[in-house]
């Protein structure tokens, strides 16, 4: 008992090293990114942090990380599968633009009406996901390719769709096209801070839900124990007798039925209508945080937390006279960073075990041959 | 044992990330002094630019190119933010936030995607006069900047119908939407009402909320390609930096004319390679409006309400450089004089 505890705390401290590994490198490179533009690099982190903490700012973290989190969430759900599931962005706008066009045309209590508009989403977007799981087991077409390609064509059917006439409207004075208001019943709630920090948005709940969800159906299911087993060996998975083409369908689906989950705080917190301002790029941004967090629930948590932070405070190192773009750095290297660290890392890792093991295996010799010699003697 | 741990860590996170949130901390905006306190001489204007900002070659850079007029002449330190593509309105509403909490006055917002931020920020602040570009929100401090762009495309439409040989004319837009639009219906008038039988194709580059047609100068070049091979010998593209795409493309052909959209764009450092091949642009003044706000700001009395930026008051205008057009201006001002009069209803849609 004693002996896996050590063995948990050695993993532990290796899983945690990688991340921090990971954001220190990132601030040494952006604070010479910093120094060769001639600007100083600590004021900016002190900036940062000082902007950060404010009680808006936390406010304003909390729910850009809400809708991050999800994303990260549905990513992770691909890579644990080892599928990368780049569509997350499609598969969203895809889901809030039909749950905005099914919530606008029905007027129901809030606690059939939200719902029903979170279902649309969520169904509508696992069913584009699922395209791409389907030509994967069928046609064995890569999920990289068919989930870039499935992107652009969410973009061009919105388009389509969104237009005054079809299932749009167009408000000639801000010259913006949305779809129907959702009725006030569809107002996801929203709880209050302080007046100047502005509501925190209700959808973290679910969203903090979600990742329960998450950590328990991977990890303690037979359903998430077959997802990891063929994310780690596909052919170890079949000769153990699970069906990898329905496991990689089926992950599609789920992935995709997440990434129903990601445009709902701007759909039911936020802007009430699908816009041709509605945010996009955020399934993207669901690919590092997920990296970021080593598919890890709460590492993804701290993965959207830590984006949302320098979205956040990246205005305001504009603001101060810094190049916003700097913020784009740091997230860019902060990615590169993760991934080579995770890589040292687990070699490491992978190094001590074999060292520890081999250790083990001489030492278990050693007295074997000890033993001989007394049975000879 | 393991599973209590965890679900206990995230729980305290949970719960830390909560209280500091709502307990403690002062808020962004208490800390920084009350707004509108600019004195004389002290102008500080605050720009939130629309996605692409300062140097897309399109609106963004013509309302920079205003706020640089107006910060020479009135001196003044301008802060200037730029919105990204991920932004919903709540991340709008901070820029304009953060400009007008920090004492900034006035705070302009470049493009229609601020109306629904500014909407809710306006009222926040009502000591800062504030301003939108191709947008009307009501509000009694706010200056909503429409320009009738449908106007200067009627002239366009014109000249491209006079110029013309082969009588048959294309029209390029970037993305479909309402605003697109009024180029179009004005462009087609200008062609019609000049030579009835001249013929006006119509091209747009992407529709509705897919945006790229507006920063895709190599839609922009295959779209002029198969207008030329149509036997379209003049092409008026209003689709941001598509257009140089389109421009290029119709430069290369000897004897074809392309019209250029918002900037004069034979004065375009960038497109000085095919400048003659630039018949003429329809300008939208996006620098004078931003000027105009500056300045009454400037002067104590700021504008605002809807103010309409057209051919009367020079808020709109064909660019005479270059000098292709010189033969047929007398024609274009008597135009002019009728749109101005009302004589010509130009149309705002197709």
């Amino acid at each position: 008992m004693k002996k896996f505890a050590k063995i948990d705390k050695d993993r532990l401290l290796l899983g945690i090293a990688a991340p921090v590994l990971a954001v220190v490198a990132a601030l040494v490179v952006t604070a010479l990114v910093l120094l060769a533009t001639g600007k100083e690099p600590f004021k900016a982190f002190q900036i940062m942090v000082s902007y950060g903490f404010k009680s808006d700012s936390q406010v304003f973290i909390l729910n850009e990380a809400t809708t991050y989190y999800l994303a990260g969430l549905a990513v992770a759900i691909g890579f644990r599968m080892n599928l990368f599931n780049i569509g997350v962005d499609g598969q969203y706008r895809m889901g809030a633009f039909f749950g905005a066009v099914v919530g606008g045309m029905v007027t129901l209590p809030s606690f059939l009406e939200i719902p029903l508009i979170i279902v649309v989403s969520m169904v509508v977007a696992a069913a584009w996901s699922a395209i791409a799981g389907f030509l994967k087991v069928g046609r064995g077409v890569s999920e990289v390719i068919a989930t870039i390609m499935l992107n652009s064509i969410a973009t061009a059917v919105i388009s389509y769709l969104l237009q005054p006439g079809r299932l749009a409207h167009l408000n000639s004075n801000t010259n913006s096209v949305y779809t129907t208001m959702l009725p006030k019943s569809a107002w996801f709630f929203t709880m209050t801070t302080n007046p100047a920090a502005g509501p925190i948005e209700g959808f973290i709940v679910i969203a903090v839900l979600a990742g329960v969800a998450y950590w328990f159906v991977l990890s303690r299911t037979r359903f998430g124990f077959d997802l990891r087993t063929v994310g780690q060996s596909e052919s170890a998975a079949e000769a153990s007798g699970v069906n990898v083409k329905k496991m990689i369908v089926t992950s599609m689906i789920i992935s995709g039925a997440l990434a129903g989950l990601v445009g709902m705080p701007a759909l039911l917190n936020e802007a009430h209508t699908y816009s041709d301002e509605f945010p996009t790029g955020i399934g993207f941004i669901g690919i590092a945080v997920a990296l970021l967090g080593r598919n890890h629930p709460v590492g993804i948590g701290i993965g959207a937390l830590l984006w949302a932070f320098l979205d956040r405070t990246s205005n305001w190192l504009e603001f101060n006279g810094y190049d916003k773009e700097i913020v784009g750095v740091i997230q860019g290297v902060i990615v590169l960073c993760v991934v080579i660290a995770y890589e040292v890392v687990r070699r490491y890792g992978l190094g001590r075990q074999q060292r520890k093991v081999g250790e083990e295996l001489a030492a278990a010799a050693s007295l074997k041959t000890v033993e001989k010699a007394e049975v000879t003697a | 044992m393991r599973r209590v741990t965890r679900f206990a860590a995230a729980g305290i996170a949970t719960a830390a990330l909560a209280l500091s949130a709502t307990a403690c901390g002062a808020s962004s905006t208490q800390s920084s002094g009350s707004s509108s306190s600019s004195g004389k001489g002290s102008l500080k204007v605050g720009i939130a630019y629309d996605v692409g900002g300062r140097g897309d070659h399109s609106f963004n850079d013509s309302a920079a190119r205003g706020l640089d007029k107006a910060t020479k002449e009135f001196g003044g330190t301008p802060k200037e933010l730029t919105a990204k593509t991920t932004d919903t309105d709540q991340d709008r509403e901070q820029y304009l936030d953060d400009l007008a909490s920090n004492g900034y006055n006035p705070v302009i917002a470049v493009g229609f995607a601020y109306a629904n931020a500014l909407k809710a920020e306006a009222p926040k602040f009502p000591k800062t006069t504030f301003a939108i570009v191709d947008s009307v929100v009501p509000g009694s401090n706010i200056d909503s900047m429409s320009f009738a762009t449908p106007e200067s495309s009627y002239l366009a439409g014109v000249a491209a119908a006079l110029k013309s040989k082969t009588g048959h004319i294309g029209f390029i837009g970037g993305v479909d939407n309402a605003l697109i639009k009024g180029f179009q219906a004005g462009f087609q008038q200008g062609v019609t009402d000049t030579k009835p039988s001249d013929k006006v194709t119509v091209q747009y580059l992407s529709t509705g909320s897919d945006l790229s047609g507006f920063s895709s100068p190599d839609k922009g070049a295959s779209a002029a390609a198969g207008m030329l091979s149509q036997g379209i010998d003049v092409v008026y593209s209003a689709a941001g930096s598509s257009g140089t795409g389109s421009i290029e493309t119709v430069a290369a052909k000897k004897g074809a004319w392309a019209i250029g959209v918002d900037s004069d764009q034979y004065q375009d450092p960038a497109l000085a390679k095919y400048k003659d091949s630039i018949l003429t642009s329809a300008v939208k003044n996006v620098d004078v409006a931003v000027y105009d706000l500056i300045q009454s700001v400037h002067n104590g009395k700021p504008l605002t309400g809807n103010n309409t930026y057209n051919l009367a008051n020079g808020g709109v205008s064909l660019a005479t450089s270059g000098g292709f057009i010189k033969d047929i201006q007398p024609q274009l001002d008597a135009i002019t004089k009728k749109i101005i009069s009302g004589q010509i209803k130009v149309k705002q849609t197709p």
